[in-house]
């Protein structure tokens, strides 16, 4: 994985010291609250319902187990001793004071960490698919690409302060993880005829409360001109995009208005200005040290179907099972990619204690070579584990109960923070979550049903991604009580598409039900072999509606 | 109102009319808005004093392409701090040639004049009456920069 350079640190000691000086003159009143809340959200740190929340990046989603204890550090001795693992790979934590901020983020520069450019409207933390340098259907590792991008994005004079925030987010793999088509840009490894490596250039996606599919507007870009193709798009977004309404001013909404193809002549207008002008050249030098970082590590050669991991597989049937849910397939044989389930039932999706951090910073130092991958539906992932280790490891993933067999499952929810949390949420969603895994805890049941993704979010702003769950919830307030406005058939990988919504919403205390009558409605008709999403598309809303408002 | 440039408070020189005001006397450097220059660019052109536009943080540069040799001082707009549109009309005027003093008006504050700096602006028109000392510590903030390029260490 990436190590930061003499530079890298040298920088992040200028932005500490620079957002230390920032906290002390709005402390001293020399910043005005209006002043400092952009830059206090350069730096991650959002005012929340009770207390400052710090949003700390983990760029691209990977994380060292050092870095990993760190943040446990950081959780107990400033905050409550536990984390929030998000939607877009970062960790939240939620009691912050301001006067400790500074303090926290000299800690987290000492493992190379910080909230740089987890808020505010300038270019986001950059995501990728969990998977990167490990997925078996990959064509290069994202994460060069993705760590470009952090440098490039990094600080950027012209594009700190956008019309609005921007993500971006990169996959290497045939198979979307990163569901890069609801990302403001998203950006797909492919290789042209001649088979060199380039991007397919996506813009314009995202969700909120006007969910849009992202648009192509480049088939294929040769990586050498991946930053002066961006730089184009973040000028013309910068120039273009509206700034009059907050919720029209995403890009999504400027390619919404101008047209994909408008949109697309536009940048390549002002990209080969770039170019004529010397462009934006990638250091050779640069790019070559950034992928000695994400070599392949040197993996000591592994069986590839030990005998005591059949055995136990045989002997095990909860062991077996794990196997099959919890662990995906690994590029390197002998080894493969285990889940760590952040959706044990009954608890906050996503939230982790200082010990479970601790616990799964030992287990990656074990057996992962000490790297974690925080994956965008709120678990974590141990890389690189020989397969002989996996008993071993689902013991300890047990110990810490992190080894549910769901990922991927209906229980495997993501949710928002919601309003037990969050200043704009008009409902909760960690308790919706916790009463649906309650609900469906029995493995059988859950396994019989089937992939099934259910997604949540307490607003508008959909940071729960309901518009692209199998299943979405949406809470909205009516006359001061929760309901849930239920989206069906929304997905965010390969053939993203956005949730149809069903009907009225459902009161808090109906939900639960009702989606257990959906569930059952889909076991009935479903054919043989046919996921949710599938059935769903095979037979519309219809005949789920119906189920949904049966008893009601 | 501290003009800062080169880091230090100096006089403005220039004369900034609105639209509906009388030329001075030649001899007297204008600024004017963009539309004003579109309107009297011919009899702007031909005075022999220098002369700048005022451009809205709205407007295309573009128009100004084939002027800019002529043009002694652009001003570029932040209605507010947060409103960042002038920062990429800085980007394009200096790409597009343009030399003379591009000076940041409007919400100009501390903690945006580095960024200003990067992308061409060279002169600040800041309300707060400290602005040298302001300017001392944004710059003395960073020495490392991700852009253009890296340097590589």
């Amino acid at each position: 994985m990436y190590r930061y350079d003499e530079f890298d640190r040298a920088f992040l000691a200028e932005r500490t010291a620079q957002f230390r000086d920032q906290v002390a003159r709005r402390l001293a009143g020399d910043l005005s609250e209006d002043e400092f809340k952009p830059l206090r959200l350069m730096n991650g740190l959002y005012l929340q319902l009770h207390a400052y929340m710090l949003r700390i990046a983990v760029p691209y989603g990977t994380l060292s187990s050092v870095q990993m204890r760190r943040l446990a550090d950081v959780a107990e001795r400033w905050d409550r001793g536990y984390g929030h693992f998000t939607t877009r790979q970062n960790i939240q934590l939620n009691w912050i004071r301001l006067e400790d901020a500074p303090d926290i983020m000299a800690a987290l520069a000492e493992v190379e960490m910080h909230g740089i450019q987890t808020s505010g409207n300038c270019i986001r933390n950059v995501t990728a698919d969990q998977y990167a340098g490990v997925a078996a259907d990959e064509i290069e590792d994202p994460r060069i690409w993705a760590e470009i991008l952090r440098q490039w994005s990094t600080n950027h004079p012209e594009f700190s302060f956008l019309p609005r925030k921007f993500k971006i987010a990169v996959t290497g793999a045939e198979f979307d993880r990163a569901a890069i088509r609801v990302h403001d840009i998203g950006l797909r490894m492919r290789r042209d005829p001649g088979g060199a490596a380039g991007f397919e250039v996506v813009v314009g996606g995202g969700l909120g409360r006007t969910p849009l599919v992202g648009r192509t507007i480049r088939d294929f870009l040769p990586k050498d001109d991946l930053l002066g193709y961006l730089e184009a798009v973040m000028r013309v977004y910068n120039a273009l995009g509206r700034r009059d309404n907050l919720y029209k001013s995403r890009i999504k909404i400027l390619v919404h208005d101008v047209g994909a193809e408008e949109m697309g002549r536009l940048v390549d207008a002002e990209f080969r200005a770039i170019q004529a002008d010397g462009g934006v050249a990638l250091d050779p030098d640069l790019v070559r040290r950034i992928q000695d970082h994400f070599a392949p590590p040197a993996y000591a050669s592994a069986p590839a179907d030990p005998d005591a991991v059949r055995a136990l597989e045989r002997a095990d049937p909860a062991f077996a099972r794990w196997v099959a849910t919890n662990t995906a397939a690994h590029r390197e044989p002998g080894h493969a990619i285990v889940n760590l389930s952040l959706k044990p039932h009954g608890r906050p999706p996503g939230d982790a204690t200082a010990a479970e951090m601790r616990a799964v910073a030992d287990m990656a130092e074990r057996w992962s070579l000490g790297e974690i991958r925080v994956a965008h539906e709120q678990n974590l992932v141990l890389p690189h584990v020989r397969r002989a280790d996996l008993p071993a490891v689902w013991r300890a993933a047990q110990e810490i109960g992190f080894a549910t067999p769901n990922i991927g499952l209906l229980t495997d929810i993501i949710a928002c923070p919601g309003l037990d949390y969050c200043a704009l949420a008009t409902a909760r969603s960690i308790p919706v979550a916790e009463r649906l895994a309650d609900r469906f805890r029995d493995l059988d049941r859950l396994h019989a049903i089937g992939p099934f993704r259910i997604n949540i979010s307490g607003c508008i702003n959909a940071c729960g991604h309901h518009h692209v769950g199998h299943v979405g919830l949406l809470g909205v307030d009516k006359n001061g009580e929760e309901f849930y406005q239920i989206t069906l058939g929304g997905n965010s990988d390969n053939d993203t598409a956005i949730g149809r919504i069903v009907g009225p919403a459902v009161s808090s205390a109906e939900v639960v039900d009702a989606i257990e009558r959906l569930v059952e409605t889909y076991v009935a008709i479903r054919e043989e072999g046919e996921t949710f999403l599938e059935t769903c598309r095979r037979v519309g809303n219809g005949p789920f509606k119906e189920s949904i408002y049966a008893a009601a | 109102m501290p003009l800062l440039k080169g880091g230090h408070a100096v006089a403005d020189a220039w004369v900034h009319l609105d639209d509906a005001e009388p030329l001075p006397p030649d001899g007297v450097a204008v600024t004017v808005s963009g539309e004003r220059w579109e309107r009297e660019r011919a009899v702007l052109l031909a005075r022999a004093a220098p002369v700048g536009v005022r451009l809205g943080n709205g407007a295309p540069v573009e128009p100004l392409a084939a002027d800019l040799p002529r043009l002694g001082l652009i001003a570029l707009h932040f209605p507010k701090f947060s409103d960042g549109r002038a920062y990429s009309q800085a980007r394009r005027l200096r790409r597009a040639g343009y030399r003379g003093e591009l000076r940041a008006t409007g919400n100009v504050l501390q903690d945006q004049l580095l960024l200003m700096a990067r992308v061409g602006f060279d002169a600040f028109q800041m309300a707060a009456s400290d602005a040298e000392r302001r300017w001392q510590a944004a710059v003395g903030a960073y020495a490392h920069f991700y852009q253009p390029r890296r340097t590589v260490a």
